[in-house]
């Protein structure tokens, strides 16, 4: 074999060896994004099935007993959206105040009465109270939409006996994915991964000026090796890593969590690759643009964090305000989250993962410029 | 270039910035040689030592292996060189034939020809049956043994040693002596930088001082001692000093360079301290001085060092 390919081989099996025999690097890579992504998967929904909504528990406060508070509170009951409880105004108000329950409604005195005459503008409007909890501020549209359905067709029947009106349609759910079904799980690890390979892809760069400060680099460089097996062989190791911790979380995901690639393979395969690329030339940039260990791990965490914040790997894109869902298309980690997703839970097809690939192709591209153009090759 | 030279290092300089690291070094090297470079920290040992393994490229002059011109990069004249570095430059978590394995394959060997060497390696470096360990389970000796296999695999015909005896226990230090002897008793060229002034007196046949990036001098240690006008000194302490008269006549005795007399300590240099301290000793006692105390102590580098520069080596 031609001496620099044994060369590069020679480096590209140390790196990997040095990884797989470091426990703490294995913990930090392997294990910590998937613990991480279980509970961000199950904090938001896990992979149970969307149909089934489970009741948010609500205080219901009846001031009035008319005949028509008994019948809304007893709609409100029946809902299965909510999980409703009556009690005193000043309990209710505690229990959400406490977290208890996520809103209380308050029918006041003499609502009965009035609710007939001010629905057709006569009369003063009876002052209904919700309290909710404003760590949950998304309960509240909720809660107040179901309670004005209820109101409004028990308010129609006392109007029309026998009647009456009801919602004037039937509503089908259909969930907007054609894999399987939504599995929070798919995103959660998807975000995770590219956060912890992003990690990866720091250590890399840091080991590099680790090699430098202990004399390693110096010791390679006595060899005769050029500049491409030099750095092309830590580009090819790091990217091997990244793949190898993809693999390994997203088995896990299917195994333990039934995440699966329900789009393309080959799609899933190209996002991962172009992600991996791009993580190894983060590190090379790192080591070409860092001077001491310290201040660039700092640096290159910060600025890692923002980019996996904007990317969507914590919260999805589509909580986003609207300019910042197309701000954050800018950074590279979006187009990672998206790309994965799209293979996975989207289950859409392999010409959906061209685009991601191509941007993250194009970032690490840039990427590698910039560790070559500015990499210190004298120094030590 | 002066013939038969494996090792030819001419009139180099190197500058990093505004600041001259190396202004102007030269010496040559012959095959089995041991050639000392010594001078103070930050005097350009390291960065001649760089230029010799084609770390850096000098900003003038050259380095010569076997007459070839020497670059940087992947320059194929840099396998005739190992570099051993003053760091321990290993892997610490892969065992030592890993090791071996791995910087053998920077040079492209593998195979049975890689573990027959790694074999040879650990053999010379008395490492054979730590070989499974990782380095971090070493002593610092026993690493830096490792350190200087790790440049060996490859079959260096010039060896560049900074520094290797860094921290290292003196039953080590001797180890490593002993495989260095070894090395140049196969025929390779070997560079050994080092401020201990004691190591290039007991290893190297001839020596280059360096200090400010400039040789001051370059030649066997015998040849220093002579050119640099540095002798031996005897150092004798009297309850009652000599008189004038009678150091006068010690001035006279045959071999004796210097004589000086501060409070009850008299100070002679000589050549030869064997023939000139008994005279001295005779002829001091023959007018009734009595010495109570007798001190000799040989000239070595740092009294060259001292008189080249007019600092001591640990002072520069």
């Amino acid at each position: 074999m031609n001496p620099s390919c044994t060369a590069f081989l020679a480096l590209v099996r140390k790196d990997i060896a040095i990884f797989l025999r470091d426990r703490r690097a294995l913990v930090v890579n392997v294990l910590t994004p998937i613990v991480v992504a279980a509970f961000f998967g199950f904090l938001f929904g896990g992979s149970g099935s969307p149909d089934t909504v489970s009741g948010m528990p609500v205080g219901i406060v009846d001031l009035d007993g008319s005949a028509l508070s008994k019948a809304v509170v007893a709609d409100l009951a029946q809902d299965q959206a909510l999980k409703t409880e009556s009690m005193p105004e000043d309990r209710a108000q505690q229990l959400v105040k406490t977290g208890k329950l996520r809103a209380a409604i308050v029918l006041p005195a003499g609502f009965g009465a009035a609710a007939p005459g001010a629905l057709f503008g006569r009369g003063d409007k009876p002052r209904v109270t919700l309290v909710y909890d404003p760590s949950q501020s998304m309960v509240r549209p909720v809660v107040a939409g179901l309670f004005t359905q209820h109101v409004m067709q028990q308010l129609s029947r006392a109007l029309n006996p026998g009647s009456g009106m009801s919602v004037p349609f039937a509503l089908a759910n259909i969930a907007a994915s054609t894999g399987p079904r939504y599995n929070s799980y798919a995103h959660s690890f998807a975000g995770m991964s590219v956060q912890f390979i992003l990690f990866m892809g720091i250590d890399a760069g840091i080991t590099l000026l680790l090699m430098r400060e202990q004399g390693m680099w110096r010791r390679l460089r006595a060899a005769p090796l050029s500049r491409g097996v030099l750095l092309g062989s830590r580009l090819a190791a790091t990217t091997l890593i990244a793949m190898l911790i993809l693999a390994v979380v997203y088995l896990v995901a299917r195994i333990v969590f039934g995440v699966h690639i329900a789009g393309s393979a080959l799609g899933f395969a190209m996002v991962a690759f172009a992600f991996a690329l791009l993580a190894a030339t983060t590190g090379l940039m790192i080591a070409a643009l860092g001077r001491s260990v310290g201040a660039t791990r700092g640096v290159a965490m910060f600025s890692v964090l923002i980019l996996v914040m904007l990317g969507g790997a914590w919260v999805p894109a589509f909580l986003f305000p609207e300019w910042l869902q197309h701000a954050s298309t800018l950074a590279p980690t979006r187009w990672a989250v998206d790309g994965l997703d799209a293979m996975t839970w989207r289950g859409l097809p392999l010409s959906a993962a061209l685009a991601p690939t191509a941007v993250l192709f194009g970032w690490a591209v840039l990427f590698a410029l910039i560790a070559v153009w500015r990499f210190d090759w004298e120094g030590d | 270039m002066p013939n038969g030279m494996h090792l030819v290092a001419d009139r180099l300089q190197k500058k990093f910035g505004a600041t001259a690291a190396v202004t102007d070094v030269s010496f040559a090297a012959a095959p089995g040689a041991i050639l000392g470079l010594l001078g103070p920290n930050g005097a350009g040992k390291s960065t001649t030592i760089s230029m010799l393994a084609g770390l850096i490229r000098p900003d003038m002059g050259s380095v010569k292996i076997d007459g070839i011109r020497l670059g940087t990069g992947a320059d194929p004249t840099k396998r005739r060189l190992g570099l051993v570095t003053q760091e321990i430059a290993l892997l610490e978590d892969l065992p030592a034939r890993m090791n071996l394995k791995f910087f053998g394959g920077l040079y492209g060997l593998s195979g049975r020809a890689l573990g027959l060497r790694i074999a040879a390696a650990l053999q010379l470096t008395s490492l054979a049956d730590r070989a499974r360990d990782p380095p971090k389970e070493f002593s610092g000796g026993m690493r830096r043994r490792l350190n200087i296999a790790c440049a060996l695999l490859h079959e260096p015909q010039i060896l560049l040693l900074d520094e290797p005896t860094v921290g290292v226990d003196p039953q080590s230090r001797n180890a490593i002596f002993e495989t260095i002897k070894i090395l140049a008793g196969e025929g390779r060229t070997l560079v050994y930088t080092t401020h201990y002034m004691e190591e290039v007196e007991r290893l190297c046949d001839r020596v280059v001082v360096i200090d400010h990036g400039r040789v001051l001098a370059d030649n066997t240690l015998a040849g220093l001692l002579a050119n640099a006008h540095v002798a031996n000194r005897l150092t004798l302490i009297y309850d009652l000093p000599p008189d004038g008269a009678a150091l006068g006549e010690v001035r006279l005795l045959p071999g004796v360079t210097q004589v000086s007399l501060v409070g009850s300590e008299l100070s002679v240099s000589a050549a030869d301290l064997g023939t000139a301290a008994p005279r001295v000793l005779e002829c001091l006692a023959a007018r009734g001085f009595s010495c109570q105390e007798l001190t000799s102590r040989r000239a070595n580098l740092e009294d060259v060092f001292l008189a080249l520069t007019g600092r001591t080596l640990r002072d520069a």
